[in-house]
C-alpha cells in the first residue's frame, strides 16, 4: 500500500494509503486529531478548517497526496495548555463556544487572518471567516474575540 | 475494559479560587446498569424523589452532582453546579459533575422546552436543600447546638459563633442521606448568594477551544468499526435489489441489509464513505409528499382535520362601534431543518443479553425504552450515555443514529459508529413543522381590540408519545413506536394584550409532509411572528404607535417594563408605522414584538432596525435590542449566550431557511439548498437582562427566538409599508411584495 509523509503540528507522521485521494481530514481523525470536525465534506461550513503552510484549507476537499509535503497544523498544534495561541486564549476568555463543533475550524480561519494581518478591522475578520458557518449564533463573540486576540476592543 | 473516566478540567482566573469544576464525562468504556456504581461505591439510586439520585457526598469532601437533564452547549454543566453548590453552602470547585447516563442520572424528563434550569436546576436545588438541613441537623446532634446557629458554609457545617465546623464527608461518614427530596426544606435567600447570578465560565470551552472536548463524533471503542447507512432516494421506496460488485474491492467493507434497512461496514471510515458512494443500490418509485407549491391549500383541506377550541375568553362586542376596523390575514412558517453544523453521529456496543449506547441525545432516559424495544432487550439491560454533539435544538438526527449504530452493532457483533452524511442529516433529520395561521380582529380608533380570533393548521402531537419514531428500526422492520411529536407548538397563538374576545382553535392536522419533530422553541417562533405581526397590523389600522398600542392594553408589569425598556434602548420615536421612508431606493426602519413565552414563564420585548434594498429584495437587519427577564438569573453570560444564539439563529431561520422538497425527497440537502446566516449577515446585538432574584428562574433558551420574525416584519412594514406574512422573507418573495403594493 502506499504510503505518505506528512508534517502534521511539527512531526513527520507516515500514513498508508490505497487510495491517493483520502481527504486529509480522515486521515488526520485517523491519527487521534479529532478536534478537526466533519461537518458537510462538500467545503462549504468550514468545520474542518486546518492549516496548510499557513494558509486556512478545508481538509475535506485537500487529498493525501497533495497534503504531502505540506506543513499541517490543527488546532491540537496551534497552542497548548500552558502556551495557548491568542486566538484560543480570546476564545476561551469571552466564553464564545456553545456546542463547539465550528469552533476549531472558527480558530484556525482566525488564526491564519491573523498571522496575515496583525490588527484586522472587523470587515476583514467577518469576509475572512464567511466560510465557517455556526448554527449556534456565536458569531458576536467570535468577532470580539477575534478583535480581542490582535489587541483591539470588539 | 474500564478505563478511567476522562476529565476535563479548566481553570481561569475568574474561577472561585482554589480549583476548578470538574466535568466528568462518561467515557467509562462499558459498565453496565448492575454494576453501575455511584462515586462512594454504593449502588446509585435514580429515583428522582430521593437526594441520593442527585447528590453524593464524596470521602474527599468533593460533592458528585448527577443531573438528567443534558449540556447541548447551553451551559447547564456551570448552571446546575452554581445551584447545587449554592444550596449545598459548598464551593463550585468541590463539585463534580455527571448528566445524561441513564445507569447514573435520574430520570428528570428530556432536555427540551427551556425547562433545563427551571424544572431540573430546580429538583436539583431542592435535593440540596434537603441535604443542607440533613448535614446542619447531624451537626447540631455532633456539636451539641441548635440547627438554627449553625450555618453550612465550604463544605462543613459550623457555629454562626465561629468555632470549628464539621466537614460534609465527616458527617455523613460512609451513608448516604436516605431522604426523599423535601418540598419544604427552606431555600437560602437569594440575598445570601455568592455563586448563583456570577458569569462563572463553563468548564467546557476551554477544552473545545485547545481541541480537547470530546464529542460523541470523537468517541471511540476497541475493535469499533464506521458505518454509512444508505436512505433511499425517495422517502418510503423500499429496496429491490443491492448490487454489491462496486465495493468488493474496497479494504474490509461488509454490507448490511436488513429489510429496508442498508449500510456498509468497514474498519476504516473512509473506506466506509466511498462504499456508500460507490455501492449500487435499487430502490422502488415512491412519492408521497405534498407539492410544495401547494402546501398551504393542502394543509388547509387536509383530511381527518380534529378541531380543538384552546382559548375563548369575553364576548365580541356587538354591534361593533362605528370607527371600528375589521382585519383578516394568514400567515405561514416553513418546515425547517435542525441544520445541525455536524452531521448526526453515535456509537453502540449491543451483545446478546445487553446494549450500550452513546449518544448525543437531548433524552437518554426517554430513549431507553424505545431502544430496548427495537433491541427486544429488557429496559434494564439497555444503558444510553449522554455524550456531546454538534449542537442540535429539539430533536435532530442524533437519536436516528443512535439506533442506526445500536442496529448495526447488533448485526455485526462489534461496537460500530454512524456518522451521517451531509445530506443524510439536511435530507432526514426530523423537521420542524410547516404552521399556517388565520387571524381575524377587530379595533377601534382608540387601539382597543374588539375581538381577535386566531386559527391555526399544525401537525398533531400523538397522546403520551415521548421521542418520535426512527428511521432505522422503520427501515429494518423492527418494532418502533409510531404517532408525531412535533412538541407544543400550539401555544402562544392569543395576544398578551386585553381584548374583549380572544379565541383559538387550532386545527390539528392529522399527518405532518416530512416527520416532523421539536425544533427550538417549538412552534412559538411562528405562533408569535403570527400574532405580534397582527398586532402591529390593528396598530397600523388604527393609525397608533406600535408601542403605544401595545402598552394601552397591556397590564402585566414586567411586560411593560421590558417594553419600555426597549423603547429607550432604540430612541423610539412615538409614531405610527410606516414611516416617511417608504419611497427611499434603500428603506429602514423600525419594528417590535413582544412574548410572554407560554404565557407564564420568560418576558422578551425586542426591537430591530432594518434596511430593505428596494432594487434587490434584500433585507439587511442591522440592529437588535432585546430586553429580556427569565426570573432569577443563574449565570448572566449564559443567559447571554443563549439570547445572542437564539436571536442569531431566528433571523436565519426567518430571513433565509425553508426546507425544499419535490413529490418524492427533500431537496435542500447541503448548504448551498439550505443557506444559514454568514458573518456578513450579523446585526448589531444589545441585550439588556432584567434579574429578578426572588422570582423563580425559567428558560432563556427560546423565548428570545419568538419575538424575532414580527419585530422583523414589523421594521419591513415600517421601512417600506409592505407586510411580509410568509417565511423566510427572501430576496424574491420581498420584491414581489414591493412590486404588488407599487402596481
Amino acid at each position: 500500500m502506499p504510503s505518505y509523509d506528512l508534517r502534521v503540528n511539527g512531526s513527520v507522521r507516515r500514513v498508508d494509503s490505497s487510495d491517493a485521494d483520502k481527504p486529509l481530514l480522515y486521515v488526520l481523525r485517523g491519527l487521534g486529531l479529532t478536534a478537526t470536525k466533519f461537518g458537510c465534506g462538500l467545503g462549504q461550513c468550514g468545520a474542518c478548517t486546518v492549516l496548510a503552510d499557513g494558509t486556512a484549507v478545508q481538509s475535506c476537499q485537500m487529498t493525501i497526496a497533495a497534503a504531502q509535503g505540506k506543513a499541517i497544523t490543527t488546532l491540537e498544534g496551534l497552542g497548548s495548555a500552558s502556551k495557548p495561541h491568542p486566538i484560543q486564549a480570546a476564545f476561551i476568555e469571552h466564553q464564545v463556544p456553545q456546542c463547539g463543533y465550528c469552533t476549531s475550524g472558527m480558530i484556525m480561519s482566525a488564526a491564519a487572518l491573523l498571522a496575515k494581518k496583525q490588527r484586522p478591522g472587523e470587515d476583514d475578520i467577518r469576509s475572512a471567516l464567511e466560510v465557517n458557518l455556526c448554527r449556534c449564533g456565536s458569531h458576536v463573540r467570535v468577532v470580539r474575540a477575534v478583535m480581542a486576540a490582535s489587541g483591539q476592543r470588539g | 475494559m474500564s478505563a478511567p473516566a476522562e476529565k476535563i478540567r479548566f481553570s481561569r482566573r475568574t474561577v472561585v479560587k482554589g480549583g476548578a469544576l470538574i466535568v466528568g464525562f462518561a467515557l467509562t468504556g462499558r459498565q453496565t446498569s448492575a454494576s453501575a456504581q455511584g462515586t462512594a461505591g454504593a449502588p446509585r439510586r435514580l429515583d428522582a424523589k430521593e437526594v441520593d439520585a442527585f447528590l453524593a457526598v464524596n470521602g474527599d469532601g468533593s460533592v458528585t452532582v448527577y443531573c438528567g437533564k443534558v449540556d447541548l452547549g447551553q451551559g447547564l454543566r456551570i448552571a446546575i453546579p452554581q445551584i447545587a453548590a449554592e444550596e449545598l453552602g459548598i464551593g463550585i470547585e468541590k463539585i463534580k459533575y455527571i448528566e445524561g447516563d441513564t445507569a447514573l442520572t435520574p430520570n428528570q424528563g428530556r432536555t427540551s422546552g427551556s425547562t433545563g434550569i427551571q424544572r431540573g436546576g430546580m429538583q436539583i436545588r431542592q435535593a440540596a436543600a434537603t441535604a443542607r438541613k440533613a448535614l446542619v441537623d447531624l451537626a447540631a446532634q455532633r456539636l451539641k447546638l441548635k440547627p438554627e446557629d449553625l450555618i453550612a458554609a465550604d463544605g462543613e457545617v459550623r457555629p454562626k459563633a465561629g468555632g470549628a465546623g464539621i466537614g460534609f464527608a465527616s458527617l455523613l461518614g460512609d451513608r448516604q442521606f436516605d431522604l426523599k427530596l423535601d418540598p419544604d426544606a427552606p431555600l437560602k435567600d437569594p440575598a445570601s448568594y455568592t455563586i448563583v447570578g456570577k458569569s462563572l465560565p463553563r468548564p467546557d470551552v476551554a477544552a473545545k477551544c485547545m481541541g480537547t472536548a470530546a464529542y460523541v463524533h470523537d468517541f471511540a471503542l476497541p475493535g469499533m468499526q464506521h458505518a454509512r447507512v444508505i436512505r433511499p432516494p425517495a422517502i418510503g421506496a423500499t429496496l429491490v435489489s443491492v448490487d454489491e460488485d462496486p465495493v468488493k474491492n474496497l479494504p474490509g467493507v461488509k454490507v448490511v441489509r436488513i429489510n429496508n434497512f442498508l449500510a456498509v461496514v468497514a474498519d476504516d471510515e473512509w473506506a466506509a464513505v466511498r462504499a456508500a458512494r460507490e455501492l449500487r443500490a435499487q430502490w422502488s418509485e415512491a412519492s408521497l409528499l405534498p407539492a410544495q407549491d401547494k402546501l398551504v391549500e393542502t394543509l388547509r383541506t387536509a383530511p381527518g382535520i380534529t378541531d380543538q377550541t384552546l382559548v375563548d375568553k369575553g364576548t365580541p362586542v356587538s354591534p361593533q362601534p362605528q370607527n371600528a376596523r375589521t382585519l383578516a390575514a394568514s400567515y405561514f412558517w416553513p418546515m425547517q431543518s435542525h441544520a445541525s453544523l455536524g452531521p448526526s453521529c453515535a456509537v453502540a456496543d449491543v451483545r446478546a443479553d445487553e446494549a450500550t449506547v452513546w449518544t448525543a441525545s437531548q433524552g437518554t432516559h426517554d430513549n431507553r425504552a424505545t431502544f430496548a424495544r427495537f433491541l427486544g432487550l429488557p429496559e434494564n439491560k439497555v444503558r444510553l450515555i449522554y455524550l456531546e454533539g454538534s449542537g442540535c435544538y429539539g430533536m435532530n438526527g442524533h437519536e436516528d443514529a443512535a439506533a442506526d449504530a445500536a442496529i448495526l452493532s447488533r448485526a455485526v457483533g462489534r461496537p460500530v459508529r454512524v456518522q451521517w452524511s451531509r445530506a443524510d442529516e439536511h435530507g432526514w433529520d426530523p423537521k420542524g413543522p410547516p404552521q399556517l395561521l388565520d387571524i381575524a380582529g377587530a379595533v377601534d380608533a382608540d387601539g382597543r381590540i374588539l375581538d381577535w380570533r386566531t386559527e391555526m393548521w399544525i401537525p398533531q402531537t400523538t397522546k403520551g408519545l415521548l421521542n418520535i419514531p426512527l428511521l432505522g428500526p422503520q427501515a429494518a422492520g423492527l418494532d418502533n413506536i409510531v404517532g408525531l411529536n412535533p412538541g407544543l407548538i400550539s401555544q402562544n397563538g392569543d395576544p398578551p394584550y386585553a381584548a374583549d374576545h380572544i379565541q383559538v382553535v387550532v386545527h390539528w392536522l392529522k399527518e405532518a409532509p416530512l416527520r416532523p419533530a421539536p425544533l427550538r422553541s417549538p412552534g412559538k417562533p411562528a405562533n408569535c411572528f403570527a400574532v405580534e405581526s397582527f398586532t402591529d397590523e390593528l396598530a397600523a389600522a388604527a393609525g397608533i404607535d406600535p408601542i403605544e398600542f401595545r402598552l394601552r392594553s397591556l397590564t402585566n408589569p414586567r411586560g411593560i417594563e421590558l417594553i419600555r425598556r426597549v423603547a429607550a434602548m432604540m430612541k423610539w420615536q412615538t409614531r405610527p408605522s410606516p414611516g416617511a421612508e417608504a419611497k427611499a431606493a434603500v428603506a429602514r426602519g423600525r419594528g417590535m414584538s413582544y412574548v410572554h413565552y407560554k404565557h407564564n414563564e420568560t418576558f422578551v420585548a425586542m426591537g430591530m432596525e432594518v434596511a430593505v434594498e428596494r432594487a434587490s429584495g434584500g433585507i439587511k437587519v442591522e440592529r437588535v435590542c432585546c430586553a429580556h427577564d427569565c426570573g432569577q438569573i443563574i449565570n448572566p453570560d449564559g443567559v447571554r449566550a443563549q439570547i445572542e444564539g437564539g436571536i442569531l439563529q431566528t433571523i436565519s431561520r426567518v430571513l433565509l431557511e425553508e426546507v425544499k422538497f419535490d413529490r418524492s425527497r427533500v431537496l435542500s440537502v447541503d448548504w448551498s439548498s439550505y443557506p444559514i446566516l454568514r458573518f456578513s449577515d450579523l446585526p448589531r446585538l444589545e441585550i439588556d437582562l432584567v434579574d429578578r432574584p426572588n422570582e423563580p428562574p425559567v428558560g432563556a433558551g427560546e423565548a428570545a427566538c419568538t419575538t424575532v420574525g414580527a419585530a422583523l416584519a414589523n421594521a419591513v412594514y415600517d421601512a417600506t409599508g409592505v407586510r411580509l406574512r410568509t417565511v423566510p422573507f427572501t430576496p424574491d418573495r420581498v420584491k414581489a411584495a414591493l412590486n404588488s403594493k407599487a402596481s
